[in-house]
């Protein structure tokens, strides 16, 4: 049963200590302050149509860039390996850590492919008018591919293994690592410029949405 | 109560935790679903106490075998040699590494354990109904979620370490079992962290505000 909508769009709850408020209608920019726990509500940002869909296009390149070519290479006394950010779980897989290396896999590889993939479905859905309850979906997976995509953390980690190796062998830095280097700021900069408040306030409801799905069938009211 | 009523679970609405949305459930229902993004909604994340005992409990327990057991192996023409995480910080000291050793010395030893002692905290202080310190304990919880995930650096100093330095037999390393164990400290925290839910440190201190109200 979908719950009923209250009949004042303004007013919310703060989601760190529960208190009900009125948001103000604050400028671009700006940010509305829980009174009572000064958890930050809101950042209010405009930057959806002119910013993040070109930033979340150089982000595609990127990470295409990042998962397709060489990331480190090393040479010692005329022998060479190499690795890409793959490389990163399969040799742990080899080795028998299949699930260290599925972790590898999963915030290095898939959850940063989703958190691009989400956020460009999500600007490019957010064009029309009305965004479909598809986009609504797609917003509300969002955080939980950013929290376990961890591009950030494994350059930290991959600059450590970089500079303990230097010390045994010549390092060879690839195109990836660039990539890499740059979709660090990228994310940031999407993140930052993107409000997804505009979006909440535009998309259609999933309720409608049911409704108009099921409503020859009368099945609306079956919807677990 | 309800004139006085402070908080959405006081006014008996449901506030969504990934839209926003404040809606009312069904009269009499606990549970119910956000109209606008379809979200399974409850007043408060359900066993939240519990869950995340569990959680942190787990991870504690895996605390102890990532740092005893070794991360890595490394077998070069000079034989073989192990290093646990400690051992990998110490080694990466050096008069131009030291920032990056104190870097990892903060991420993989400082932040798991202080990540664990302060859900610790919140969790007792929560179940003792303390309504000292609120704001603080709030941006405790949110400090704490934010910076859990750099722990994550030392598995990926391990993964690249063993993908790329395989010359056999000149030298090669392989990941040590210490490896599982400190990722799984890791994740560990990081589901007690989504588990623990924020608003429980000021229900306390609402009942009181609404009484007096």
């Amino acid at each position: 049963m979908y719950n009923e909508p209250l009949a004042d769009a303004s007013l919310l709850a703060c989601p760190d200590c529960d208190l009900v408020q009125r948001l103000p209608d604050i400028e671009p920019g700006a940010s509305a302050h829980c009174p009572r726990c000064n958890f930050e509500l809101w950042r209010r940002r405009d930057h959806l149509r002119h910013r993040t869909l070109p930033l979340t296009l150089a982000a595609v390149v990127l990470y295409l860039v990042a998962n397709t070519t060489p990331m480190l290479g090393i040479a010692a006394v005329g022998r060479e390996a190499s690795t890409t950010v793959l490389g990163g779980a399969e040799q742990l897989w080899r080795d028998g850590r299949e699930i260290v290396a599925g972790l590898v896999l999963a915030t290095a590889v898939l959850a940063p492919a989703l958190q691009i993939g989400f956020m460009l479905a999500i600007v490019l859905g957010a064009r029309s008018e009305r965004p479909p309850s598809w986009v609504g979906t797609l917003l509300r997976h969002h955080p939980t591919a950013r929290t376990w995509s961890m591009i950030e953390v494994m350059m930290l980690g991959v600059l450590v293994a970089l500079i303990k190796i230097a010390e045994l062998a010549t390092v060879i830095p690839g195109p990836a690592l660039f990539a890499l280097g740059a979709l660090v700021f990228l994310l940031a900069g999407i993140q930052a410029g993107f409000d997804p408040r505009v979006v909440w306030d535009r998309v259609e409801w999933a309720e409608a949405a049911t409704r108009r799905a099921g409503a020859p069938a009368q099945m609306a009211g079956e919807m677990p | 109560m309800s004139a006085a009523a402070v908080t959405a679970m006081q006014h008996g609405l449901h506030s969504c935790e990934d839209c926003g949305l404040l809606s009312r459930p069904g009269s009499g229902e606990q549970e119910g679903r956000c109209p606008r993004c379809a979200a399974h909604l409850e007043f408060r994340k359900p066993a939240s106490l519990q869950r995340t005992w569990a959680f942190l409990i787990a991870a504690a327990v895996c605390y102890v075998p990532a740092n005893v057991l070794p991360v890595m192996e490394t077998t070069s023409a000079q034989g073989s040699e192990s290093d646990t995480i400690l051992q990998g910080v110490v080694l990466l000291w050096s008069p131009t590494g030291w920032p990056l050793s104190l870097i990892v010395l903060f991420a993989s030893i400082m932040i798991p354990s202080a990540k664990i002692l302060t859900l610790a905290y919140l969790l007792i202080t929560v179940r003792r109904g303390s309504i000292q310190n609120n704001a603080q304990r709030g941006r405790l919880y949110r400090t704490v979620e934010l910076i859990g995930r750099w722990s994550m650096v030392d598995v990926f100093v391990d993964a690249f370490t063993v993908a790329l330095v395989q010359l056999q037999p000149l030298m090669s390393v392989a990941p040590g079992p210490g490896l599982f164990f400190f990722a799984a400290v890791v994740v560990l925290t990081m589901l007690a962290v989504e588990s623990f839910d924020p608003r429980l440190i000021w229900d306390p201190s609402s009942a009181q505000e609404a009484l007096h109200v």
